[in-house]
């Protein structure tokens, strides 16, 4: 009897606490920016693509939600040819960014994505790719990495001693 | 057997090996680089450390490389004993050190033997605070591509490529932390046998070009068991595939023949595949129809009666079957060119009279003793010759017993042998990339070599070259005879045989093809008899199976064939002559798109599977060929639906083929209820790749034909050897995973190697050919020889760009003195009626009145050779 009474006096005092539900979508709610929703393709300071299409991404995904193809430009930098998340199968676990080694793909504080055909909720890469860095500025994974791509001769990337000199006879 | 402690627990072990060696094949996962199952031991990288004890009461122990000590009786090791786990992993670190963030952007990744051994041994954390060597990569040509940065000097590549496979110009330059691997400057790498660097290099040095241009993951690849279809030596394959085209190649271990390498044209010839000469579509008279209207066309014809069939010596033994099936027996023709046939047949007789045995590549490797009858190995069977230039060890190394120096202990086995070289003869026209490591060379013109081989057999005197030779094959051991059709002579093939079986040597016949062999055990007319049948008018409709007919006769003998026939279809895999001038065009699949047996040169037949599901109405020969015999009311066509009922039917039809079914198990075949997955269990996209077009994914295919499903879900545990589509195993995600799946290292898969040879010797040997007048040069004319090249003599790989652009254009090869008496660089030449206008190309050594032109390359296709030129101006 007295934890009946006790429990509509409790349900009585939440009439006094402050509103949780807002009234979406006229009002948009705050989202922390690690929020884990739609996932962007982000681009480094330099403007290029961040995406080395390492596949590293595709194979996290426990749902198999990524598809992608790796091709070269001229100069050996390496980037998506395509690249392809199919939202209706995505479960948002942002597995697919921890395993991401250039930041390039990440997920946003935007889960707005309602669509009345499922097939509008395949993105291709020109749905994904954004135009700055996202949520890790300053990161370049071509300055650390030791391959030579345009613009970037061998022994140029960060704590990398020039090319040796193989015709050297010095001990 | 002797018994040694590991970690105080006593295990059996073959003394004559190393501990490395013995750990592995325990299942121990000790990590190791320098070391290779087929190279030895060299004890340079100093990762397989483990900790020795002198017996039981001993605490203190001292660190060992475990590749360089001996499993002898009553060693106690320690593989977990914390001072080896530091010092492993001290190792590691100091490899690392300048190692670059490569790893997203290498094509190693994923398969990586550093990364396991990284993983293995725990190290995660980079202290080294300084900057990083870098290096200069070099262009190696078109199969290999370099990134020295990633180097961990470990020297297995310059090992393999000097040591092992005998190439000059890959090698170590430099000094103490700067030893560079690479050439003296870019260039395409001369060895056909580069591609296995891919392998051999432990991290992403060297990385499959071919593979670059369309890159994946070794997770993402769907695999199948294969072989190799580039030659007849069956070599087997593992490929892979994705997005519907075929990826890259990579080895499949065969204890017997491949072992642990493949050559650059079984590697990188997968190409054809994806040609942009593919034929997807049905075609009738130029116009494409869909698939049900081409079956229909068939059966049309087919029931119209008075149809051949032309069989392939590169079709599956499934496909040439259904085709006989289709036409009956008495109208099916093998597709090889006649003097061909012949040669084939005499040699599956001589195989099966008994008079030598028939070697495994891996019993070549073994001969002590070997002569080379008229056959250019290295072009021909290149993987052959890989295994030939080990064979010139073996005497050397009996040797140097006496110092009880270990086998596999590389380096001091090599200074102990220093350049020294069994018996090896080799009887050629032209110089072959095998003279090097040969004893003696004879150039003769090809009667000559006969009538060496013949002498060879009779040979008393041991000053003579053939007594020589005959000497050192009689002292021999394990003596060998290699030959094969590649100089198109009946007089070397029975006088190889006459050699071996007075000498008491194995003999090696190399075939022309992958299946030649099947296709000769099959039996059928030759073409001649084709051509006779249809221009007596007792034939109106021809059938061409997966075969380019101009590449087997003359172009007017081909053009008048198909002038005569009323009807041609052809079911092919690219556009060519054959194709061009058919009314039927229906697209075959490839090797790699199909399952079937093919049967090598040493008559044992294996099962290749389906790697991945084509793209258009690209179908497999046999089906076109049942759905078209069973729209034409043929009943009996209904049991030849699956692959089992072809090969029943083909066992009940030609009993030679009844254990043809042996070579892998079933359809029906099951782990524990599941199929063998196509595809790693990591696989990624399956929902996503297909939803550009819908959505919806569909349902996976099924394989109705074999145990593989198209799929990541099955039997994850090793299954049988014919039924391995790839090598993995927990922590070993590189092709060093293989060590887990047999018996012991280097030995045979667990549960047996795969294949079942059908040629059972019955005695009854005749000989037939005598012995050729010898050889007699002619005024104004030279006998031209084929001369074949590894790149761009077989038909299927020369449509691979990266073969392709190795390939040589037309040239005639004369001897110093005959160019030097034409005196031009360009030499007007008519064989058989026709003129041709070539460049010269001079070769050193070809015999007097012998000159040569590149085999299988055009405008030489379809011409039997050797032939006489006629010059207009040599003397």
């Amino acid at each position: 009897m007295l934890s009946v009474l006790r429990t509509i006096w409790e349900v009585f005092l939440h009439a006094f606490r402050k509103r949780v539900t807002i009234q979406f979508p006229e009002e948009k709610p705050r989202l922390p920016p690690r929020y884990r929703g739609r996932i962007i393709l982000s681009r480094d300071p330099d403007g290029g693509e961040r995406c080395v299409a390492c596949y590293l991404c595709a194979v996290a995904c426990p749902v198999d939600c990524i598809a992608l193809q790796a091709t070269e430009d001229s100069t050996g930098r390496r980037y998506p040819e395509f690249f392809r998340i199919n939202f209706s199968r995505c479960i948002f676990c942002g597995f697919c960014e921890e395993a991401c080694p250039t930041y390039a793909i990440q997920l946003i504080p935007d889960f707005y994505m309602s669509e009345y055909k499922r097939q509008n909720l395949v993105y291709e890469k020109e749905d994904l790719l954004i135009s700055g860095p996202g949520k890790y500025e300053g990161y370049n994974y071509w300055k650390v990495a030791g391959v030579k791509i345009g613009g970037k001769d061998k022994g140029e990337a960060e704590r990398e001693a020039p090319p040796v000199d193989l015709q050297s006879l010095l001990p | 057997m002797a018994t040694i402690y590991i970690d105080n627990k006593p295990y059996d072990a073959d003394p004559s090996r190393n501990l490395l060696d013995v750990c592995l094949s325990l299942g121990f996962r000790l990590p190791y680089f320098c070391w290779h199952p087929a190279l030895g031991s060299v004890g340079a990288c100093r990762q397989c450390a483990v900790k020795q004890f002198k017996d039981e009461q001993d605490t203190q122990g001292k660190l060992v490389m475990a590749c360089m000590t001996p499993a002898a009786e009553g060693t106690r090791i320690s593989i977990d004993d914390p001072d080896a786990v530091e010092f492993r992993r001290n190792i590691i670190q100091g490899l690392m050190m300048n190692h670059p963030h490569d790893c997203p952007v290498c094509d190693e990744g994923g398969e990586c033997h550093l990364q396991d051994m990284t993983v293995m041994t725990g190290h995660d954390y980079r202290r080294y605070r300084f900057d990083k060597r870098t290096f200069r990569n070099q262009y190696l040509g078109p199969f290999v591509n370099h990134e020295m940065n990633r180097c961990i000097q470990c020297y297995r590549c310059v090992r393999f490529y000097r040591d092992y496979a005998g190439g000059r110009d890959l090698d170590c330059f430099a000094l103490r932390d700067i030893v560079y691997f690479g050439r003296r400057e870019d260039g395409v790498l001369e060895s056909e046998f580069s591609g296995n660097l891919v392998e051999v290099c432990p991290t992403g040095v060297f990385t499959d070009a071919t593979l670059k241009q369309h890159y994946t993951r070794k997770w993402d690849l769907e695999f199948a068991p294969s072989i190799c279809a580039h030659c007849s030596l069956g070599c087997n394959t593992s490929p892979g595939a994705r997005y519907g085209t075929l990826r890259r190649i990579v080895n499949r271990y065969h204890s017997e023949i491949n072992g642990y390498f493949l050559c650059d044209r079984g590697r990188y010839g997968y190409e054809f595949v994806n040609s942009p000469l593919r034929i997807r579509d049905v075609t009738w008279q130029g116009g494409v129809i869909d698939g049900a209207a081409g079956v229909e066309r068939l059966s049309t014809l087919l029931a119209a009666g008075k149809v051949i069939g032309i069989g392939s010596p590169r079709a599956s033994l499934e496909a040439n079957f259904l085709l006989r099936e289709a036409v009956g027996a008495a109208n099916f023709f093998a597709g090889m060119a006649d003097d061909e046939l012949r040669l084939v047949r005499r040699i599956l007789e001589i195989m099966q009279s008994g008079m030598a045995s028939v070697p495994s590549l891996r019993d070549i490797e073994l001969s002590d003793a070997v002569f080379v009858v008229g056959e250019d190995v290295s072009n021909t069977a290149p993987r052959m010759a890989l295994s030939l230039r080990q064979s010139v060890r073996q005497q050397p190394i009996r040797s140097i017993e006496k110092l009880r120096i270990p086998v596999w202990n590389d380096n001091a086995v090599r200074d102990a042998v220093q350049s020294a070289k069994g018996p090896f003869y080799i009887a050629s026209p032209y110089p072959t990339r095998l003279d090097g490591i040969a004893t003696e060379v004879c150039r003769a013109a090809p009667d000559d070599i006969a009538r060496l081989a013949f002498e060879v057999a009779e040979a008393s005197d041991e000053n003579s070259p053939a007594g020589r030779i005959a000497a050192a094959l009689r002292n021999a051991q394990r003596p060998l005879v290699v030959s094969g059709t590649g100089l198109n002579n009946a007089a070397i093939v029975e006088a190889a045989a006459r050699a071996a079986q007075a000498l008491g040597a194995a003999l090696s016949y190399v075939l022309p093809e992958v299946n030649s062999a099947g296709l000769a055990m099959m039996g059928g007319g030759t073409l001649a008899e084709a051509m006779e049948a249809v221009r007596g008018g007792a034939a109106e409709t021809v059938i061409v199976l997966e075969n380019d007919l101009y590449r087997r006769a003359p172009a007017e003998a081909v053009d008048a064939l198909f002038r005569s026939a009323r009807h041609v279809v052809a079911l092919d895999h690219l556009t060519n002559g054959t194709t061009a001038r058919a009314d039927l065009v229906l697209p075959a699949a490839t090797f790699a798109e199909s399952a079937g047996t093919f049967v090598n040169n040493e008559g044992r037949a294996q099962r290749f599977f389906q790697v991945f599901i084509p793209h258009g109405e690209i179908q497999e020969s046999r089906r076109w060929l049942r759905d078209a015999m069973l729209a034409a009311g043929r009943i009996e066509a209904e049991a030849l639906d699956r692959l089992d009922g072809v090969i029943g039917a083909l066992g009940r039809a030609l009993p030679r083929f009844a254990r043809v079914h042996e070579a892998a198990p079933p359809a029906a075949f099951r782990l524990v209820g599941k199929k063998v997955p196509r595809e790693p269990h990591r696989y990624s996209g399956r929902t996503a790749m297909l939803a550009n077009i819908t959505v919806s994914e569909p349902k996976p295919p099924e394989d109705p034909d074999s145990a593989l499903a198209f799929s990541m879900e099955g039997y994850s545990g090793q299954p049988p050897p014919p039924l391995i589509p790839f090598f993995w195993a927990p922590g070993w995600n590189s092709i060093q995973s293989l060590n887990r799946f047999q018996e012991e290292i280097a030995g045979p898969l667990r549960g047996g190697e795969s294949g079942v040879r059908l040629l059972v010797p019955n005695g009854a040997g005749q000989q037939q050919a005598g012995v050729p007048p010898a050889f007699q040069p002619r005024n104004g004319e030279r006998l031209l020889v084929p001369v074949y090249h590894v790149f761009g003599s077989e038909e299927l790989s020369r449509e691979a760009p990266a073969v392709a652009s190795l390939a040589p254009g037309p040239y005639l090869a004369l001897s110093p003195e005959d160019a030097k008496a034409l005196g031009e660089d360009t030499a007007e030449v008519s064989i058989g009626g026709k003129t041709h206008r070539l460049p010269v190309l001079v070769i050193s050594g070809l015999p007097e009145g012998v000159a040569g032109v590149p085999a299988g390359i055009p405008p030489f296709t379809g011409l039997s050779l050797p032939a006489w030129g006629k010059f207009s101006r040599m003397p």
